[in-house]
């Protein structure tokens, strides 16, 4: 998230439109405290939840319609002059002159300019800023000129009138009005409004752009980087924004670098012009991606030899790796060898039949986890609805089982949500033969290196550089975070000769990496974290828990967060162009013009309640002065922003979809991601389908984690519900002579579920477009292992039901929205 | 004497989670259970002898044709008048120096005289040993300083943990504040001392009449109706023994034909 859990509660109106209180219920507080100061909660959400049970409003969305609801509120807000226009104009791209070829899609039946009916992607030739003689981008100030981002932005949306967002969304007009004239009225210098997101958006074949049209809402009203606003992100605990942070995701690198491409990126140097922009922070990548390379290779990580960049795996290809293609590849046979390492995919990937199959191709499984997963019982997995007991004599799989320790019996940080990075202690040793994954990881490096030792092929000599003495039998885990924040190779001096750091001290920050091979640095966001103390001790300061007071409500002492310790990002955006706050209810960040600068006869800099995310000595008037969104090449944030799929989010309807597409001729994501998975394998349901008329959601409750590993195999937790279920409304268990508890089927073209229906007020059927659109949910935390004494433990996996589709800029399924048919009974 | 402690469940806060009766339970070591299906998230329809702490889901209709779905988690009430206390032949349900009511499972002869003297169906019987079970206000806990484990574990600060008249005086401060806010069914339960059984130390803010949570309006303690219920029973007998008199007053001597 671009803000902080904590500063949810200055908000004077918060949208959520993912379902937080029962998916983030310990950062929810804040959202109560809000509450508590009068601020207005509005739940966006195809079901009445939890979080509807707390807020004012509820708006009942049809799962898949994200943009045609952002649209219409794009539309609401400029229609009704209800953005900030002094922010649009100054901290935005919204100025901004684009190509004249340039089209909307509104121009052109729901595509962009540049569509390639064969290629099925985007030439986004047009997709650039008009720029003047000296190559800068040309800009109307007055937002009027058609070829403006804005003028660009409005015609886009123009399409998504209230009425359209009734039709699409089946959201009631007077509702969604009295929802835009609450939220979009919260904006201006005096108030401010967040909006919470999570799977809700990214789990669709637009994830992407569904994000894109939140955060351009946000931008329009002018709330990005101040206090009560901000874009919330909210991700999975308790460190899925560590493992991102650390690669865990194939397209990137520690710290979010592109993972190089095999033909686009034969060298560093290609790899670094190719990914280096000219202008904005990232120019300083150089700097970073060699001092990971140090980090990694040591002494071994030479100018000559590219800093090992010859060493680091290459994509042989953008469209591959995923999680999806991973499964489909398997299945294909083209995998051998698979870690599954906190990971349960036999219940937690899509297609999951098909997943569960792929793994039976293996030869050779490991699963390393704290309880024996589904995916470490694959080759003995008993009979479901969708298919017979596997008979172990049919899996040649080799499968070993790594025992995992969970948090409590380790030590090591933990990044939240809110970029937050948490020291915890071990409190007590693992049992027997169990392990923590660093362990295993690291010993398995050892014996690797010890096996390969000698070797003379090309492909093991990263293997060997690699550094890796991070202890004897167990790494220690500090050592691991220092290299992480990173140290001075070599005594290091400023430019003015005056010594910097001494060899081996821990570096303060990513400003004093360096490209040169004199700085390691493991992942240069989390630089600062620690820092040596004047003695020269080692200082964790995510071990910090210095608690939040009047001076410091974000509680900077606690934790640490990346980048830099900031706690809100972009808060140059939280003061006006003159560098004045933009109001004194609002004060966050402001120039200080009598303040010390960091050279002598200067003055002036950035102060407030937060470390700048800005130069602190940058006057507001200077040159750049006014570009809150560092981290982009013109320092602006983006209302048009190209991405494989369109530079604005345009509405698509879901793969599956029970209707045609109301906004324009092109039904869905003309770019999405379509596997075609053995013999009929990944069919999906045609538009309007009778066979399968229903929308299906799938979801997270509470009382469970993800594919229930930590949840149902616990007593007290599994026993919070009685059995696997499936919530419908009275209106269509009534059609269907459902009666609350009895036993359904749930199918769709991949696969089926018999689970109990939970006949809820709490769903009710969409009116789209006048038809009447019936939707279920189902959550996905049951598979076929649990408590042996708690049948209900146990149950049928949801994601059998679920397709092979992606977004097409990062891949990731659609489990939010597809459609199915629900009959009575065990079918 | 020390001042009487309480507990205020702010069901305007509750987000329905459960933290509350797992950290009971853990605490507490209390068994798992096979949950039984209810048609909603609640996993047990009454408390039991291994379930102290009960999260209820309410689906509510309101006039104004909104939903509401209302999330209450339901405990011991530690009544300042309890029927169980009084229907307790051996002393082992007392109440504590800080007003609290404990169950001492030693002096516990299984009588469950208090299981049907509870107007709120809190206190279940346990077949193991063959003791009657309840809430203790985390007894272990409150007697070293620390506050019941459901308050701790709570993540919005629903259940919040005091010295009564603190809790009481916060508590209508929230009412008056959520009726200000548009909320007009706020109302707390169990607050008032001259109200139904002398105020309850574990009290509640609901957002709609008690008896929406399948709460009594009024509750009152069964014992109240024993002096009258007796007095009734007592004089039915002496109507019947009279009635029997006078029916065969003739018999003995030989009335009728002979």
């Amino acid at each position: 998230m671009t803000t902080n859990l904590i500063d949810i509660q200055n908000a004077d109106v918060i949208m959520a439109t993912s379902n937080m209180a029962e998916n983030h219920p310990v950062g929810f507080q804040f959202v109560m405290k809000a509450k508590e100061r009068g601020a207005k909660l509005i739940h966006v959400d195809p079901r009445f939840t939890r979080t509807s049970a707390a807020a004012d409003m509820h708006l009942p969305l049809r799962s898949g319609t994200n943009i045609a609801f952002f649209g219409g509120l794009i539309k609401y807000a400029i229609d009704n002059n209800l953005y900030f226009k002094d922010y649009v104009v100054h901290y935005t791209n919204a100025s901004f002159l684009i190509d004249p070829e340039f089209k909307t899609a509104t121009d052109l039946a729901g595509l962009f300019e540049g569509f390639d009916e064969a290629k099925r992607a985007y030439d986004q030739k047009s997709w650039k800023y008009q720029l003047d003689t000296e190559g800068n981008p040309k800009r109307d100030l007055t937002l009027r000129d058609p070829q403006s981002v804005f003028q660009l932005m409005r015609r886009q949306y123009n399409r998504y009138t209230v009425e359209m967002v009734e039709r699409v969304c089946g959201i009631p007009k007077e509702k969604f009005i009295a929802a835009a004239t609450l939220f979009c009225g919260a904006s201006g210098p005096e108030k401010t409004g967040t909006i919470t997101y999570a799977l809700n958006l990214t789990q669709h074949t637009n994830g992407v752009e569904n994000i894109r049209a939140l955060c351009m809402l946000q931008l329009l009203l002018g709330n990005v980087g101040r206090p009560g606003g901000g874009v919330v992100a909210l991700r999975g605990h308790a460190n899925v924004q560590g493992a991102t942070d650390l690669a865990v995701l194939y397209q990137d690198l520690p710290g979010y670098h592109p993972t190089p491409l095999r033909d686009a990126h034969p060298d560093l140097k290609t790899y670094l012009e190719k990914t280096t922009p000219k202008s904005g922070f990232v120019v300083n990548r150089p700097k970073w991606v060699v001092s990971m390379l140090k980090a990694w290779y040591g002494d071994k990580a030479t100018r000559e030899n590219d800093y090992g960049f010859d060493w680091i795996p290459k994509r042989a290809a953008a469209d591959a790796y995923s999680q999806q293609h991973i499964f489909v590849d398997m299945y294909n046979g083209k995998i051998k060898g698979f870690f599954a390492i906190g990971q349960n995919p036999a219940v937690g990937g899509s297609n999951t039949r098909v997943v569960r199959e792929a793994l039976h191709k293996l030869d050779w499984l490991v699963v390393q986890d704290i309880f024996l997963t589904e995916t470490a019982e694959v080759w003995k997995a008993p009979a479901s609805s969708s298919r017979a007991a596997v008979n172990p004599k049919d899996v040649k799989t080799e499968v070993f089982f790594l025992p995992a320790a969970p948090a409590a019996e380790k030590d090591g940080t933990l990044t939240n949500t809110m970029r937050l990075i948490q020291w915890h202690d071990k409190a007590v040793d693992p049992p027997g033969d169990v392990r923590s994954d660093a362990e295993h990881i690291y010993q398995l490096g050892r014996r690797l290196k010890t096996l390969y030792a000698g070797s003379k092929a090309k492909r093991d000599q990263g293997l060997l550089a690699l550094t890796w003495d991070y202890g004897d039998k167990h790494p220690s885990i500090l050592k691991v975070l220092v290299e992480m924040n990173g140290i001075a190779l070599e005594e290091l001096k400023d430019k003015d000769g005056k010594v910097l750091y001494k060899k081996g001290d821990p570096l303060r920050t990513f400003a004093d990496l360096r490209d040169d091979g004199t700085t390691a640095s493991g992942i240069w966001i989390y630089t600062g974290v620690t820092v040596a103390d004047a003695e020269g001790k080692i200082v964790n300061r995510a071990a910090g828990r210095k608690k939040a007071d009047d001076k410091d409500y974000l509680a900077h002492g606690w934790g640490w967060s990346w980048p830099a310790n900031r706690r809100i990002l972009y808060n140059r955006a939280a003061a006006a162009p003159d560098g004045r706050p933009w109001s004194e209810k609002k004060k966050f960040l402001w120039w200080d013009p009598e303040a010390p600068s960091n050279v002598p006869d200067k003055k002036g800099r950035w102060v407030g309640l937060d470390v700048p995310d800005f130069n602190a000595f940058l006057a507001p008037d200077a040159k750049g002065g006014d570009n809150p969104y560092i981290m982009r090449a013109d320092g602006k944030g983006a209302f048009f922003g190209p991405l494989l799929d369109g530079p604005f989010p345009e509405h698509y309807e879901p793969m599956e979809s029970p209707v045609k597409n109301l906004l324009s001729k092109t039904q869905n994501n003309p770019t999405a991601k379509l596997w075609k998975v053995g013999e009929k394998r990944n069919e999906l349901a045609g538009v309007g389908s009778t066979e399968y008329p229903y929308v299906i959601t799938t979801y997270r409750l509470t009382e469970h984690h993800l594919s229930g590993v930590m949840s149902r195999n616990l007593p007290l937790l599994a026993e919070l519900f009685e059995s696997h279920f499936a919530e419908l409304s009275h209106e269509l268990a009534r059609e269907l002579g459902i009666e609350n508890g009895e036993r359904v089927t749930v199918m769709t073209p991949r696969g089926k579920i018999h689970v109990k229906a939970m006949v809820t007020r709490r769903l009710k059927p969409f009116t789209i477009d006048g038809k009447t659109v019936h939707q279920i949910g189902v959550p996905w935390h049951w598979g076929y292992n649990g408590v042996p004494a708690l049948p209900g433990s146990k149950g049928d996996i949801t994601n059998d039901l679920s397709a092979n589709v992606g977004d097409p800029n990062v891949f990731i399924q659609e489990s939010k929205a597809f459609l199915c048919n629900v009959k009575k009974g065990v079918v | 004497m020390a001042r009487t402690l309480a507990m205020f469940t702010d069901t305007s806060l509750c987000i329905g989670c459960r933290a509350c009766q797992v950290a009971c339970k853990q605490w507490n070591e209390l068994g798992m259970e096979v949950p039984q299906w209810t048609g909603t998230y609640q996993n047990q329809p009454h408390f039991t002898d291994q379930t102290y702490r009960l999260v209820r889901f309410v689906e509510e209709a309101r006039p104004t044709g909104e939903l509401a779905w209302l999330l209450m988690s339901d405990v011991c009430k530690h009544c300042v008048q309890a029927g169980c206390l009084e229907a307790c032949p051996t002393g082992a349900i007392y109440r504590t120096q800080y007003g609290t009511v404990d169950l001492n499972q030693e002096a516990c002869n299984g009588c469950r005289y208090c299981v049907s003297s509870c107007p709120f169906g809190v206190v279940a019987f346990d077949k193991g040993p063959g003791t009657a079970k309840k809430c203790t206000f985390c007894n272990d806990r409150i007697q070293n300083g620390l506050g019941p484990a459901c308050a701790k574990a709570c993540p919005t600060d629903s259940i919040q943990f005091g010295f009564r008249e603190d809790l009481v005086a916060k508590a209508q401060k929230r009412v008056e504040a959520l009726k200000g806010m548009g909320v007009r069914d706020a109302q707390l339960y169990g607050a008032d001392p001259r109200g139904f059984l002398g105020g309850l130390n574990a009290f509640f803010l609901l957002l709609s009449k008690p008896s929406t949570y399948n709460l009594p309006d009024s509750p009152k303690l069964p014992q109240r109706n024993v002096v009258a219920d007796s007095l009734l029973s007592i004089g039915s007998g002496v109507l019947v023994g009279l009635g029997a008199l006078l029916a065969f007053r003739g018999r003995g001597q030989g009335g009728g034909d002979a």
